[in-house]
């Protein structure tokens, strides 16, 4: 059991600093940008208009 | 109400009141315009509600993957990863807005409250292939002539956006209210219908629709805060089985990937065998 726990946190370790890491490069790659700038606007298709 | 466990609840409110802290925006018919939205909240919370400070995780996703651009958002999914590993499906019990909502209109007494739809096994897999279909693969690949995809389940389908973008945004702003159409009311229809199933299903959405529930889902076995079954202590008395409200197997699979961590188990369970990977083990002259 115990070794079970370690492995299933040390999963958990492993794809948050691999998620950290894709974060980072898709800071670099300007994705954070087009978030942004989808985000700052009405979307009309969210809200059900077009 | 009144309940020991009703801080979950509050948790939620809170949570929801924070990402959607700018007030003014509700009033002007305007949405927030700062930099914070480069950032995904982890619950769905529509970035067109006009209280929203940060982005939805799901629209944010569509967005990169439908963007001329982008083939593959490392962005968006190395967030839902990080929130995924830290917490699973915590996020949908205890952060995500559209759960609250849900959580308050299953309050409402109904005669006859279900703790499951008919077809429910099959039903639950419905969210996979929205995920699939919807948000990652039209996106990507139905694009117009200039490359550009939509955000299609957004458009089609998402009831957060309606309630906290669609009804606030035309309530406040006559041109936005006149250009609704066949499209709004559909998406009006799929929140009612929502919203009623929700009296009677706990949770039916998170249950059978939600694509961010979808990618949480398998997290739940390894994250960071999961639950741990103690089997000696357990006596196999099925009252956290009662007491769940997705009605999971609880004794058999703790970290089922539908599990939504309400702990409703954990505190139904008389012995004490269950508890979360933040909890030590109780001593046994503790009570």
């Amino acid at each position: 059991m115990k070794t079970g726990f370690w492995k299933r946190s040390g999963a958990a370790v492993a794809v948050l600093l691999l998620g950290a890491l894709f974060v980072i490069l898709g800071v670099y790659r300007g994705e954070a940008e087009t978030v942004w700038r989808k985000a700052v606007l009405i979307c009309m298709e969210c809200i059900g208009i077009g | 109400m009144g309940k020991k466990h009703d801080y979950r609840l509050w948790c939620q409110a809170a949570f929801t009141a924070l990402s959607n802290g700018y007030w003014k925006g509700f009033g002007e018919g305007k949405i927030w315009t700062g930099n914070s939205k480069h950032v995904c909240v982890p619950g769905l919370n529509c970035y067109s509600c006009p209280g929203a400070l940060g982005s939805c995780p799901i629209g944010s996703l569509q967005a990169v993957l439908g963007s001329r651009k982008f083939q593959i958002s490392l962005y968006v999914f190395g967030l839902l990863m990080m929130f995924g590993a830290l917490a699973g499906r915590f996020v949908c019990g205890w952060l995500c807005p559209f759960g609250l909502v849900q959580d308050l209109l299953h309050k409402i007494p109904f005669p006859k409250k279900l703790k499951k739809l008919p077809g429910d096994r099959v039903l639950r897999w419905l969210k996979y292939g929205i995920l699939l279909v919807l948000v990652i693969l039209l996106p990507m690949f139905a694009v117009d002539f200039t490359g550009q995809g939509q955000p299609w389940f957004c458009k089609y389908v998402c009831p957060s956006g309606t309630l906290f973008g669609g009804i606030p945004l035309t309530s406040a702003d006559a041109a936005l209210a006149a250009a609704a159409g066949w499209l709004f009311r559909w998406k009006l229809a799929v929140l009612i219908g929502v919203a009623l199933l929700s009296v009677v299903v706990w949770r039916p959405f998170c249950r059978y629709l939600c694509p961010l529930g979808a990618i949480y889902a398998p997290f739940n076995r390894f994250a960071l805060l999961r639950f741990r079954l103690d089997r000696e202590k357990c006596v196999r008395c099925g009252a956290c089985r009662r007491a769940c409200k997705m009605d999971l197997p609880v004794m058999d699979r703790p970290n089922s990937p539908e599990c939504v961590r309400c702990g409703a188990c954990r505190r139904a369970c008389p012995t004490g065998a269950l508890r979360t990977t933040l909890e030590k083990e109780k001593k046994k002259d503790d009570g």
